[in-house]
């Protein structure tokens, strides 16, 4: 990638992370939470999704595409920059490095979590329903891993929602930011109490 | 109490390199304490008698200065694990051993002197300046309000010290970032009336290789500067600038300036 094309290829990116993949995150926990109106209700609503018309285009057109692109270009970010929160500990310099930390842990959950959802139903070895994270979540280590990886997500996309307005120039005065930080902290919690209650529904 | 046949003593300690290449190395120093004291003055009194703490005799220590008052921004190393000018770092302020260190950001020429080009470079890279060259008298320019001057003057405060690119994540070896300095310069001079006339052509010069996308809004810089500029709303500003900017660029827009 040409580094004189840096400016749009890092818009992209930034873009990419709310449209789609940051809309996808948040529907498809809010999707997960039918878990805890039962089994059911769950299976209905995630049979409803799976079941859209030209799914596979969707998927690879809203889901794995983008998220390729924004998850490799991501990596390369997270690998250039040199953390120095001993230096500075605010809490911007912090959560700049959590953004990468969990951009990281993004790529090992979602590539797992991807491998042994969607991909078993692909190869038809299993099917993807309420049984089927039952039984991924009754292995506490798993819960475990999954709750860090939903908390890791909402956290990544609500500090996402931070940077981007910053990014496109929407945030830009000091007090604009600070009310920002406000919004994407309710934002955060907000969506990792749906995306946890919906873990725990299986368990 | 401090008598005068025992001089309160200053503990330094000074990360050395004796050539660009060279392996660095931590150098102790005594100084006798003299009242408001600076660390310009402590580096002064080693070079009068260059002995380290053991009693050996060794080179001079060197470093960079020039206006002693906070303005040219020559002096700048990192002082207890923070980068800022020496000349306005007090010794009674300092917790000792006070630590000093070459903004390594930069390449180290000698001890605490970095080669700090790569700001000047980046300046002429955004055309930090308002081209009124030519082969006639252009006359006055248009006036620029009082209120904007007067927050423009904030931005001119910029001395290119180099102490936001040393605290900027996103400014290292492995990075070609230019940082936030010369960013807030093309925001200053893009400001600025007759300046304004070319900002299209500062814009394209930071959505370029190493330019204003590299920020990834770790928000250091802002603390971090002397001069108290507004370095990440700076940022933020042309954010949106080169947002408007790469439109106009990408739909063939015949409005360059306007
Ligand atoms: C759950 C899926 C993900 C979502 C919803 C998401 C969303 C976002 C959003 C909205 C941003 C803000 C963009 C901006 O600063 O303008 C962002 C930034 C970032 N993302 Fe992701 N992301 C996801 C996965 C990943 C993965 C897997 C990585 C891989 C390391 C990653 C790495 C990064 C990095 C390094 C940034 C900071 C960019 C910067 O500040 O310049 N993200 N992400
Ligand atoms: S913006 Fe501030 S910290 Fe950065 S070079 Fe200028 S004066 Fe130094
Ligand atoms: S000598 Fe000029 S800023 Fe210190």
């Amino acid at each position: 990638m040409s580094k004189d094309r840096e400016f749009y290829w890092r818009r992209l990116h930034s873009l990419l992370g709310i449209i789609p993949v940051g809309l996808f995150v948040a529907q498809h926990l809010v999707v997960n939470h039918f878990a805890t109106r039962g089994e059911e209700a769950f299976n209905k609503a995630s049979g409803f999704m799976g079941s859209l018309p030209f799914v596979i285009l969707l998927e690879i057109f809203i889901i794995y595409l983008p998220l390729m692109f924004h998850a490799f270009y991501g990596i390369y970010i997270a690998f250039t920059a040199k953390n120095n929160p001993q230096r500075y500990g605010t809490l911007r310099n912090y959560l700049f490095i959590l953004q990468r930390i969990t951009g990281i842990f993004l790529v090992v959950f979602i590539a797992w979590h991807v491998f042994e959802t969607r991909f078993q139903a692909a190869i038809g070895a299993k099917e993807v329903n309420f049984n089927m994270m039952a039984e991924i979540l009754s292995n506490p280590w798993m819960l475990g891993f999954y709750i860090v990886g939903v908390i890791s997500a909402t956290f990544h996309l609500a500090n996402g929602i931070w940077s981007f307005l910053v990014s496109w120039g929407i945030t830009q005065s000091p007090q604009s930011q600070r009310i920002a930080t406000y919004v994407t902290l309710v934002i955060f919690l907000a969506l990792s109490v749906v995306g946890v209650q919906a873990l725990l529904a299986f368990v | 109490m401090v008598t005068a046949t025992e001089t309160k003593k200053v503990q330094i300690e000074i990360f050395r390199q004796d050539t660009p290449e060279s392996t660095p190395y931590w150098e102790k120093f005594e100084v006798n304490y003299r009242p408001n004291m600076n660390v310009i003055s402590a580096l002064m009194e080693i070079r009068r008698n260059p002995v380290n703490a053991d009693g050996k005799a060794t080179t001079p220590v060197a470093w960079d200065m020039s206006c002693l008052e906070e303005v040219c921004g020559a002096c700048s190393m990192v002082i207890n694990g923070k980068p800022r000018q020496s000349c306005s770092a007090l010794i009674d302020q300092l917790v000792q051993p006070i630590k000093l260190a070459p903004m390594k950001t930069f390449p180290v020429v000698r001890d605490l002197q970095v080669d700090r080009t790569r700001m000047f470079d980046s300046l002429k890279k955004v055309k930090a300046w308002v081209p009124i060259d030519g082969s006639y008298d252009l006359g006055e320019g248009p006036r620029m309000p009082e209120r904007k001057r007067q927050w423009a003057y904030e931005l001119s405060k910029c001395m290119t010290c180099g102490v936001c690119l040393e605290a900027c994540p996103n400014v290292n070896s492995g990075a070609s970032f230019m940082g936030p300095a010369p960013l807030s310069q093309v925001r200053l001079f893009n400001a600025h009336p007759t300046g304004s006339m070319n900002k299209d052509e500062r814009l394209n010069a930071i959505m370029g290789d190493g330019g204003l996308a590299n920020c990834g809004n770790a928000q250091n810089c802002v603390v971090a500067c002397p001069k108290g500029i507004p370095l990440t709303t700076s940022i933020a500003a042309l954010n949106r600038d080169t947002t408007v900017q790469m439109f106009k660029n990408f739909f063939g827009s015949d409005h360059m300036v306007d």
